[in-house]
């Protein structure tokens, strides 16, 4: 700790009046105050948290709810105040303070942007971590290390904050990093099961593939504006510098492959299915609401960069890619029995709509997905794992019938469910809608009516295996173990107030009626060109001929689903009328890509083993031998004439003089104390004697 | 009163000292006859300092010094002669030879 208290001290100073602060102009107003002037005590606290609750949690583990919650809630009260004055005012704040410099052109910063996403963002976790800190309380009770628990929770909280806040990208990789972290503590979290730790470690290495893309990406881009603040590099982006021109198409693509393994997208979305190891609450918040959209909210940080300079060119990819992860992951979803694995590959398929859409030059669309997924899929998790504490399985085969015994979740599951699916008064359906309008606007994309049509269907999928997963779950007969009773009042309210948010989020947002959110959103330095239909009312505004077949999907797929699995028991109706021939193995095994990166690692991991080997034995090991053999000959010459003849014979000639005269000596240490005293006393006086006689 | 008399007081408990060191078989009594012996010390500092009136009362400091000091090792002192006693069960200092070479 000692070693961060000039640093604190710093911050503490610094934040005064005396700070270098960084306002834009901009024609929404710029408003500052106390909240956002003041974002680092919300940054601050969760790692404080964090720290305590290592500290006193070994005393008593009731200290890790007690400070987690607490911080939670000011972080929801922070966020949503600084939310309430961008969509009242618009906030557009920067600051950075130098920490370290490097050379003489160089420097580190520390500090916070508020604008319209990040105010955004900070809602989002603020509130969403609040109600799963809240629910965790209840989930955790008597589970082992429950203080462990909070802390990496708290961990994750201010990590996530820290990113979010990023002026720079050397920041926002700090923040990245230690989500990650959190995130492999939490996944292991009960690391006695091998499994889990392997989970744990898996997440960890796909997502340092990944990140090895951003960190040269970021690298090169910082380089070619010589400054690692987003808001120099999307300036430059804007004014097309020259040197960032150069690099800019490849930075983009280096920037969002690290998106890729945050956010989960296809080649790179093994992790996120086997994080599920952790517990519920981790996987509601982290790898479903806020997390993994890291990658999304990178994306749309750097937005001014992938819609101007990088272009089409960097854009196809990003779109491309969302559109492949929507479609496989969507479609391995539907297979899957672990309740928690189907909502992990919604979750994977909901990223990648967001992405799409930010590939397609939909950057509201995408974000305002971000904002309305966060909380349904938060609900759907937390209403799983209310369903799991009941039965003590995740196997939705031990589910089943559960309205009767949980209303209040089934209730809020429903909700949530429909609204994933897009139905048309949820929060779900105008975020879906807006993305699929984004696509259909997108300029100069190849392939982008393909990709249309890959997200439509992608939305009858979604509709059906959320069809088939509440059937499993909710209805039919009870084929579990025990009596399976309702949560308590402390994890069934986070669910009904999420269960509002699910409803209404999305009237935030409706085209030609209101539009608050895109407003609230383009508050930040730089312009964002949206290529969007201005509209007087809401009916010509919508594009029915886009808009409605993604409804139409989404009622499809629960009526086929119904169908499917709503009349007898549904686990029947699965093996029976579901197991199509090639496709059924193909998707239970995952397109055998996690096989395919064993073989993969396999591969490289043998050859590469011998080559080193081979390296270690003739290359370093000839050299260490040939030492050795000289030093042995040379050992030998000197063993046998210096050593030998000349020192061992003098040592010889001292130690027999030293032990003769040791034996001598040793009589008189006679080991009682009064005789020494004696001797003193006789010596003292013969002293005193000769000092009188001889002065 | 004459520095000699001072000087007689602290030459009898200092010899009072020296033969309880060498003539005590109890080790508990022989610490006491070094804390003797170093009180004797302390009233000869004391009466040297106020013979040449010394401003800076070092003699003073030096007995007070001297008065930690002393306090400090008769606190090992006897820590040391509890644990011999509880392993020998006996406070017979000719029993203590140990350090025999």
């Amino acid at each position: 700790m000692s070693r961060f208290a000039p640093l604190l001290f710093r911050l503490a100073e610094e934040t005064g009046e005396h700070g270098d602060e960084v306002h834009h102009a901009v024609e929404a107003g710029v408003t500052s105050g106390w909240a956002v002037e003041n974002v680092w005590i919300m940054l601050l606290l969760p790692f404080v948290a964090a720290f305590l609750i290592v500290l006193f949690g070994r005393f008593d583990e009731k200290w890790g709810h007690r400070l987690a919650v607490t911080t939670t809630v000011y972080m929801f009260l922070h966020g949503s105040w600084i939310w309430y004055l961008n969509i009242t005012q618009g906030v557009l704040y920067e600051k950075s303070i130098v920490i370290a410099e490097i050379g003489s052109n160089w420097v580190l910063e520390w500090g916070w942007v508020v604008d319209g996403l990040s105010s955004m963002m900070y809602f989002v976790v603020g509130t969403v971590s609040m109600l799963v800190f809240f629910y965790a309380v209840g989930y955790m009770k008597g589970e082992i290390r429950y203080a462990g628990f909070f802390a990496a929770f708290s961990l994750f909280a201010g990590a996530m904050l820290v990113l979010v806040a990023a002026p720079n990208l050397a920041q926002l990789i700090v923040g990245w990093e230690l989500v990650g972290v959190a995130s492999y503590l939490l996944i292991g979290h009960y690391w006695e099961d091998k499994t889990n730790s392997s989970a744990g470690m898996k997440a960890f290495f796909t997502n340092k593939v990944a990140d090895v893309g951003l960190i040269i990406g970021s690298i090169m881009l910082a380089t070619a504006v010589g400054s690692f603040r987003i808001s120099d590099i999307l300036t430059a982006a804007e004014e097309h510098a020259h040197d960032l021109e150069a690099v800019a198409v490849v930075g983009a693509i280096l920037l969002f492959f690290g998106a890729m393994g945050k956010s989960a997208q296809f080649p790179l979305h093994v992790w996120l299915p086997d994080a599920m190891a952790g517990p519920t609450p981790v996987s509601a918040l982290m790898h479903a609401a806020t997390m993994v959209t890291a990658g999304v909210y990178l994306l749309g940080r750097m937005f001014p960069l992938f819609e101007g300079l990088a272009g089409v060119e960097a854009r196809q990819w990003v779109m491309w890619i969302g559109a492949a992860t929507l479609l496989l992951t969507g479609l391995i979803a539907l297979v899957q029995r672990d309740i928690k694995k189907v909502l992990a590959y919604s979750t994977l398929s909901q990223l990648g709509y967001m992405v799409t859409a930010l590939g397609a030059g939909a950057y509201t669309a995408g974000l305002f997905h971000l904002f309305t997924h966060a909380f349904f899929k938060a609900l759907l998790f937390l209403g799983a794992g209310s369903a799991i504490h009941a039965v003590h399985s995740n196997d939705m085969h031990d589910m089943g019938g559960l309205r009767k015994f949980m209303p209040r979740t089934y209730a809020t599951f429903l909700v949530a469910s429909l609204a994933l699916a897009g139905i048309i008064p949820l929060a779900g359906y105008w975020s879906k809608d807006e993305i699929l309008v984004g696509i259909n606007a997108a300029e100069g994309l190849p392939a982008s009516e393909f990709v249309l049509w890959v997200a439509t269907v992608g939305a009858f999928i979604t509709a059906f295996y959320m069809t088939r997963t509440v059937a499993l779950t909710f209805f039919g007969q009870y084929k579990g173990h025990g009596h399976p009773h309702e949560a308590p009042a402390i994890m069934t309210w986070p669910l009904m107030i999420l269960g509002v948010f699910s409803v209404g989020v999305g009237w935030v947002n409706i085209p030609g009626v209101y539009t608050g959110f895109t407003d609230w959103l383009a508050v930040r330095a730089h312009a964002i060109v949206e290529h969007h239909v201005e509209g007087a009312n809401w009916i010509e505004a919508t594009e029915w001929g886009v808009a409605l077949p993604g409804l139409v999907a989404g009622v499809l797929g629960i009526t086929i689903g119904v169908i499917v699995f709503g009349r007898d028991e549904g686990t029947q109706a699965e093996r029976d009328r579901f197991r199509i021939p090639v496709l059924y193995p193909l998707l239970e095994n995952q397109y055998y890509i996690d096989d395919f990166y064993l073989w993969l690692v396999g591969l490289i991991k043998g050859p590469l083993a011998r080559a080193i080997d081979w390296t270690n034995s003739y290359v370093i090991d000839a050299v260490v031998n040939g030492v050795g053999v000289l030093m042995a000959g040379l050992g030998r010459i000197v063993y046998g004439g210096v050593d030998q003849r000349g020192i061992d014979f003098a040592f010889t000639a001292f130690a027999g003089a030293a032990g003769g005269s040791g034996g001598l000596l040793r009589r008189l240490q006679t080991g009682r104390v009064q005789q020494y005293a004696g001797a003193f006393v006789i010596g003292a006086v013969l002293l005193v004697i000769g000092f009188t006689l001889f002065r | 009163m004459t520095l000699v008399q001072y000087l007689l007081l602290s030459s009898a408990l200092f010899s009072l000292g020296v033969y309880g060191l060498l003539a005590r078989r109890n080790a508990v009594m022989v610490l006491l006859a070094i804390e003797l012996m170093l009180n004797a010390v302390n009233v000869n500092l004391i009466a040297f300092e106020a013979w040449i009136r010394d401003a800076l009362a070092i003699g003073q400091v030096f007995s007070i010094f001297m008065i930690t000091v002393a306090a400090a090792e008769v606190g090992i002192g006897l820590a040391i002669v509890l644990l011999v006693f509880r392993s020998r069960e006996t406070a017979n200092i000719d029993d203590f030879n140990l350090m025999k070479g």
